[in-house]
């Protein structure tokens, strides 16, 4: 015997033998199947999207799939083979519709007529058309429109399609004369394709409108005030954007909750008060010129062992959008992770809310793990979303539930789909900050993508006192419900307000990074029923301000000749820092102060905090950065990791990479 | 500027309606899924319309997609089963029919496209018994025996087993063929 294959055990030569033995797939037909994918990709969001009820539609959300459908089959040979495609479209839809219902609920009359059409072709070449369970024969009339539909769409001439099957005639299989007979039906009438496609939605995410911190003149305008932000959504929200490779909108990036992200060990508190203030000058990154004030808040370490009993609610979105893999399963997995933190005399309700709101477990203790885990396990997800009705009911659970001394917290895990009901979102805001005064906090925990109401998350978390957070992974949720469990859950101090002065004989300009969703006016700093941030125990917060000393080649406005700036005080002092906050429960404010020395030392922790902000600043297009890159930027970031022992750092840095190669 | 993004994530992107996502992932993987259904089914018109059916079926599917799975693992699964789907649709369907003419034309033109001593091979495989067949495809294609159980759903040993039955058509295939 002889030849290659003598040998079987040599698998090698089998395998390149296989491999030059495969055909590469037919052009023609590889690009037709990827647009039928597409359009039947379009077409499944588009029914999807429609059993979603939501009444605050952004506008300009609008048509955003009809463009992505476009861009799905944007080749010129898939626009010119998607009218013929409709037939072939009809018929190997059947495989998904074999296996049984896919998980979609009432689609609409013309999606119906596309998805309960089970047709298949006889080896004669004719098409039978067998309605979805009805094993009846159907004339071929069902088919008008949807096929109506895609070949309105397209507006393709019939003769471009003669031609294309004439030039396909290696693969003329059956089908194709299936599809020559759908596609001689009668013309749409007027208004009906307009109609069918500008309600897919595609993407409903909503965002706060902020424009970034302009530049501020210090002889106009000396003195800056803004709430502290503890949330850390906006990172986790541009990190899943960058992992799907694209690069997160400006109105996505929200700095300081990018700086904030990461733990920083900033010195611990004195003894009197519940957290350390700092500001310290250093360097900036991206001009030589100018200095940055690094402001950094440090809560004292939480005793662990001597924290008061916590009632927490989990009150939990189980409407129909939360039937992703990333949303309810994912959120079953994380409080299954926090459990383990608590400690026995903590107890757990679970409230959940879809079409009607209601308490699935009764105040548990934390011990009692079996009966909290079973009570997650039975979540599932369907209705709509009736947001107001389960908050009434998780706030009428926690208050039944806390005793005196005790922290109760309400725990709110959604995708964002929150306003069914609720006519106006300042009503909600209003209830859930009037509820904060009685002792209980909110915090809001945000799943899946597509749908997130980012703004109203952030406004629910700040009216609540409590901390937004995003969870895309599980990896995520640990850093949120397990390693940072402490901040999140114990509040130190409330309604934290920074204010800085500064002294226009040293600084000519300055302006705030980040913190645009948080200004205040100068007269809320002293106004104690102004409300602002809370500090968490253990948590650290960070706020930077780029300076630009008198005399700066950096300045970028110029003096006026008229009016000599009046430099009543001539000390070396770059500003004076103001920080009120009160403690948990009490009603007036404390004061600490402290002078903005220049001359500070920068520590790893600061440099990092400032490759952070440079990188918001560059997915922002912030025109104050000059020629500073993406490689600075790393490189800054990477000199500065530290001991980085959960690896943040470190992803940060991958992060800035992928967005590197993104904006190229 | 997708092109680097790892398929996991394109895919989870997907799963949640990214439409972009899902045509950079479907042009990553065309090939090989076409690949992998011209082994499976031995014939090259047969594999263009299995193609065709995974990609329309492939957006509903698409959302069950969970990202603890290899998205290519998973992708194989979804073309074995379709491939299965399509042969049980083919044993009930009289194929004896008008079909022929086209598939035979089809089939000429593959075997042109290819030298004989390829031709031998899949002429080989399209004899294998289904289950051999679909084990050696996967086999083939640098999937490991451990993936292969788990797209297939049959345990490692079973795999191991059919491969060497496999082997062993193969090896008796060629020496009836060689005998005079």
């Amino acid at each position: 015997m002889s030849g290659p294959f003598d040998d079987f055990d040599d698998f090698d030569d089998l395998k390149t033998a296989m491999r030059a033995a495969t055909p590469t797939p037919d052009a023609t037909r590889k690009a037709k199947n990827i647009a039928l994918a597409g359009k039947n990709f379009a077409t499944r969001q588009e029914s999807t999207a429609q059993v979603r009820f939501t009444s605050d539609r952004p506008k300009k959300g609008l048509f955003r799939g009809v463009f992505s459908m476009f861009k799905a089959i944007s080749t010129r040979q898939a626009l010119t083979a998607s009218t013929a495609l409709v037939a072939i479209g009809l018929f190997v839809y059947m495989p998904a519709l074999q296996q049984g219902p896919d998980g979609l609920t009432a689609p609409t009359p013309e999606a119906a007529v596309v998805e309960s059409l089970a047709g298949s072709l006889d080896s004669d070449g004719r098409a039978r058309l067998q309605a979805a369970g009805e094993a009846e024969e159907l004339s071929v009339a069902p088919m008008e429109a949807p096929v109506i539909a895609e070949q309105a769409d397209m507006a393709a001439p019939v003769d471009t399609i003669a031609g294309l099957s004439s030039s396909t005639s290696v693969m003329a299989r059956p089908s194709a004369t299936a599809k020559m007979e759908a596609r001689s039906l009668p013309s749409p009438p007027p208004g009906y394709v307009d109609d069918s496609q500008l309600r897919i939605e595609a993407d409903t995410e909503a965002y706060p409108d902020a424009e970034p911190n302009p530049l501020k003149i210090t002889t106009d305008e000396p003195v800056s005030t803004f709430s502290i932000d503890v949330d850390t959504a906006s990172y986790a929200i541009l990190r899943s954007s960058l992992n799907r490779g694209r690069l997160p909108s400006p109105e996505q990036v929200r700095i300081e909750e990018m700086v904030n992200y990461f733990p920083y060990d900033y010195a611990a508190p004195l003894d009197e008060v519940p957290f350390s203030t700092r500001a310290t000058v250093i360097a900036t990154p991206w001009n030589p010129d100018t200095q940055l004030v690094h402001i950094a808040l440090q809560g004292e370490k939480p005793a662990l062992d001597t924290r008061p009993p916590l009632n927490l609610v989990f009150l939990i979105d189980t409407s129909g959008s939360m039937d992703a893999p990333n949303k309810l399963p994912l959120l079953k997995q994380s409080f299954q992770l926090m459990l383990g933190q608590l400690r026995p005399e903590d107890q757990v309700a679970i409230v959940t809310y879809a079409g009607s709101a209601g308490q699935v477990l009764d105040p548990t203790p934390a011990s009692d793990r079996a009966t909290i885990l079973a009570a997650l396990d039975r979540l599932d997800a369907g209705g709509s979303t009736a947001g107001q009705a389960g908050l009434q009911q998780a706030y009428a659970t926690a208050e039944a539930m806390s005793e005196e001394g005790e922290v109760s917290r309400i725990i709110l895990a959604t995708d964002g789909d929150f306003n069914v009901g609720i006519h106006d979102p300042e009503a909600l805001k209003d209830f859930i900050a009037k509820k904060r005064e009685t002792g209980t906090y909110l915090s809001v925990l945000g799943f899946g993508r597509g749908n997130l109401d980012d703004a109203t998350m952030q406004a629910l978390a700040q009216s609540g006192n409590g901390q937004a957070a995003y969870i895309d992974t599980l990896s995520e949720a640990q850093k949120t419900l397990v390693d940072q469990l402490s901040g999140a859950l114990f509040p130190i101090a409330n309604d934290v307000k920074i204010q800085v002065e500064f002294n226009p004989a040293q600084i000519a300009e300055y302006r705030l990074i980040g913190y645009e969703t948080r200004a205040l006016n100068r007269a809320d700093f002293n106004n104690d029923r102004v409300d602002a941030g809370e500090i968490g125990a253990g948590h650290s917060v960070t706020a930077i301000y780029e300076v630009t000393p008198v005399g700066s080649p950096a300045r970028l406005s110029d003096p006026l000749r008229y009016q000599a700036a009046e430099e009543t005080a001539t000390s070396a002092e770059y500003g004076f820092l103001r920080l009120r906050y009160k403690r948990p429960g009490e009603h007036t404010s404390n004061l600490i102060e402290t002078p903005i020395l220049p001359g500070g030392e920068a520590t790893p922790d600061m440099i990092f905090a400032s490759a952070i902000a440079g990188f918001g600043q560059l997915l922002q297009n912030s025109p104050y950065l000059g020629n500073w890159s993406y490689a600075q930027a790393i490189a800054l970031a990477n000199g500065a990791k530290g001991d980085d022992a959960f690896g943040y750092r470190a992803q940060a840095v991958q992060l800035m990479r992928l967005a590197d190669r993104l904006s190229q | 500027m997708r092109m680097m993004v790892e398929d996991q994530h394109l895919a989870a992107a997907a799963a949640t309606g990214d439409a972009e996502a899902f045509s950079v992932l479907l042009d990553r993987h065309y090939d090989r899924v076409f690949g992998l259904a011209y082994r499976m089914t031995g014939q090259r018109a047969e594999a263009e319309d299995l193609t065709q059916d995974i990609c329309a079926a492939l957006p509903a599917k698409m959302a069950h997609y969970q990202p603890s799975a290899r998205f290519s693992t998973w992708l194989y699964r979804v073309v074995v089963n379709a491939a299965h789907d399509r042969r049980r649709r083919a044993t009930t369907h009289n194929k004896a029919a008008s079909g022929w003419g086209d598939w035979e034309l089809d089939r000429q033109a593959a075997i042109a496209d290819s030298n004989s001593q390829l031709d031998w091979l899949t002429g080989a495989m399209r004899g294998l018994p289904d289950d051999l067949r679909d084990t050696l495809a996967l086999i083939l294609d640098e999937v490991t025996h451990a993936d292969a159980a788990e797209i297939l759903n049959v345990s490692p040993g079973t795999i191991s087993w059919r491969v060497s039955e496999a082997k062993k058509h193969l090896r008796a295939l060629k020496q009836q063929e060689d005998a005079p």
